[in-house]
């Protein structure tokens, strides 16, 4: 079976109609619920968060039968996830697009999660620190996408979890907890 | 009933009159009558088609508005136009003016009371015309095929000498003038020599429509010698059986073809038809389509069917609009073809017994073979497989998919279909392969052709 990179492709990645837009409904609803699965299986496992139009993925190009996902399929794929509160829009034009294999709040509940884990309750630690320090390491937080931490941070904020303050270079920001 | 009085006329399945050799269709006049007023026997016939031939006077129930075509067939009558002793002049009167208009004539008998050429006795029918039509003009047609005697002389004869029958008759006023000489003298003389002028380009333009006729006539034998040498070929392959070769046979298979397909003897056409130009046309159309629809594996395009149509009608041609009108109308017959439209707006000519089921099963076991399930199938390679011309055989791939049949592949390397493999992936679960079943016939298929 192919792989990508350590992911294993399923076996109708050699299918070629899987890389044509199907015209037929019921047909179509199947086809882009495999695309779905795979697209957030696979930036799942490679701790992809964003992916682009407009860059060659190799997950929309099967070199060995000779097929591409073209932009219109790729954005149809997209759109569904996005519909399913999977994914979103970054922009406008539909160019960029943010996945989210874990929902917000299950971002959140995996933060609150690792905080407890790691007697944190009442600590201080900065944006960047959740994300690359030493205490998330070999959880998945570790290495998540800044914008998608934001959100997560900011939904527990709201339900007065944290507070969030502003450090004095812009991306120094930090959070309290208060559990 | 009708039959102890009238011969019977037989008609085609779309209810078109078999008509005899060589015998064309002059005029039809909707909803006639026929009756007999000096048998008391005679059965009425009401309100029914009438067709005059150069052969017989043909009356077709009204099949558009009640009964099966089986019951119509047996009702349907004629009266040889040899059996015709006497057409009567109509007599104008104040009375005609407000009824129907009505032609008369006489018709030899046979003692038994029985319609038949050269009987002892005779009676007079009457054709009283519901419709709106032009009576004399139909009378003026009667007389003509009536005086043509068609159905003495051969085909080609016949034709040309009612032609000129026809020229003489429309100014026979005007050269009956050349023949008294008068002096040229004064203002009289002037006009007259004016009018001799007047007369020698009538002339000539006579002349030349004669030309045009007679090339019609010849078209004609055309078609004749054409059916003649058919029936030679005929005759000569059950002759010399088992000496002739296979490519011999092929050849004269191919001879017949050519001959078979040269015309149509009798073409429906608006000068002949009028007002019921389209109903006879599509009921021609029916008949015609049988053959090349068979050929064609029971459907056929409407592209297709207008140029088989229009080359075996020869020089009446029809235009792409009466064709469609022609099989818009067969919804109203009972024809045993339908015409169709695709979603992508093909139309197409198919029998009314064709399933799309036989043809989707036949797709099916073409896209299952090992190499389809590896590389798809294009419509071209459809087409050589059902038989049939590319653009239909997409129609055919196109509906398979719709039903969920197949699915497309749209490269550079072209358009291609494959078997729907989407019902059979578990989305659960999208490692798993059936142990058996389409989706492991297609892995098997798909991994024979990376590990080459």
């Amino acid at each position: 079976m192919q792989e990508l990179g350590d992911f294993k492709l399923p076996p109708f990645f050699n299918y070629p109609p899987y890389f044509t837009l199907q015209p037929v409904r019921d047909t179509r609803e199947k086809q882009v619920q495999l695309w779905k699965d795979l697209i957030l299986n696979y930036c799942k496992t490679q701790n992809i968060f964003v992916i682009g139009l407009e860059e060659d993925s190799p997950l929309f190009t099967n070199p060995v039968i000779e097929r591409s996902v073209s932009h219109e399929a790729r954005e149809a794929f997209l759109s569904a996830l996005v519909s399913d509160g999977r994914a979103e829009w970054m922009d406008k034009g539909h160019r960029k697009c943010l996945i989210l294999w874990h929902r917000i709040q299950d971002w959140a509940d995996l933060i609150l999660s690792f905080v407890k884990e790691n007697g944190l309750e009442d600590s201080v630690m900065t944006v960047e620190e959740i994300r690359s320090g030493p205490e998330s390491q070999g959880t998945e937080l570790h290495g998540m996408d800044r914008t998608v931490l934001m959100r997560a941070l900011k939904l527990l904020e709201h339900k007065g979890k944290l507070a969030i303050f502003k450090g004095t270079p812009a991306d120094e920001e930090g959070v309290k907890f208060s559990l | 009933m009708a039959g102890k009085w009238l011969p019977a006329a037989e008609l085609t399945g779309s209810g078109r009159p078999v008509l005899q050799p060589s015998e064309v269709e002059c005029s039809f006049l909707s909803s006639v009558d026929l009756n007999c007023e000096d048998n008391t026997n005679f059965p009425l016939f009401k309100s029914g088609l009438l067709i005059l031939t150069t052969h017989r006077l043909l009356w077709l129930p009204d099949t558009t508005t009640a009964a099966a075509t089986n019951s119509a067939a047996a009702a349907a009558a004629a009266i040889p136009l040899a059996a015709v002793t006497h057409i009567f002049t109509p007599k104008k009167s104040i009375k005609n003016m407000f009824s129907s208009p009505k032609v008369r004539f006489q018709v030899s008998v046979t003692p038994e009371g029985r319609v038949a050429e050269r009987g002892s006795k005779s009676m007079v029918i009457t054709l009283i015309l519901r419709g709106k039509s032009d009576p004399d003009a139909f009378l003026g047609k009667f007389s003509e095929a009536w005086r043509g005697r068609a159905w003495e002389s051969s085909g080609s004869e016949a034709s040309s000498t009612s032609n000129s029958r026809q020229f003489g008759s429309t100014d026979g006023g005007s050269s009956g003038g050349v023949a008294v000489r008068m002096p040229v003298v004064g203002v009289a003389g002037i006009l007259r020599k004016e009018q001799e002028m007047w007369e020698s380009t009538d002339k000539s333009l006579q002349e030349a429509f004669q030309d045009l006729n007679a090339l019609m006539s010849k078209a004609k034998e055309m078609v004749m010698l054409a059916e003649k040498m058919r029936l030679k070929l005929l005759s000569g392959s059950n002759n010399q059986t088992s000496a002739t070769n296979d490519e011999e046979m092929g050849s004269k298979e191919e001879m017949q073809d050519w001959l078979l397909s040269v015309g149509i003897a009798s073409p429906v056409t608006k000068e002949s038809a009028g007002a019921l130009y389209h109903q006879q046309l599509s009921r021609q159309l029916a008949d015609f389509v049988k053959i090349p629809l068979e050929k064609a594996g029971g459907m056929i395009s409407l592209v297709d069917i207008y140029c088989f149509f229009n080359r075996a009608r020869g020089t009446e041609l029809i235009s792409p609009d009466d064709l469609l009108q022609a099989c818009s109308l067969w919804e109203k017959f009972d024809v045993p073809v339908m015409l169709r439209k695709f979603d992508s707006g093909v139309r197409v000519i198919q029998n009314k017994s064709h399933s799309d089921e036989e043809v989707f099963a036949r797709i099916k076991s073409l896209v299952l073979e090992p190499e389809a399930l590896r590389t798809g199938i294009s419509a071209s390679d459809a087409a050589m497989t059902l038989g049939i011309a590319p653009a239909m055989a997409k129609e055919h791939l196109l509906a398979a998919e719709s039903k969920g049949l197949l699915c497309r592949d749209v490269s550079p390397d072209g358009f291609r279909f494959y078997i729907n493999l989407f019902q059979e992936i578990n989305p659960d679960d999208v490692y798993f392969v059936k142990g058996h079943g389409i989706y492991a016939a297609w892995v098997s298929a798909a991994s024979a052709s990376a590990s080459r």
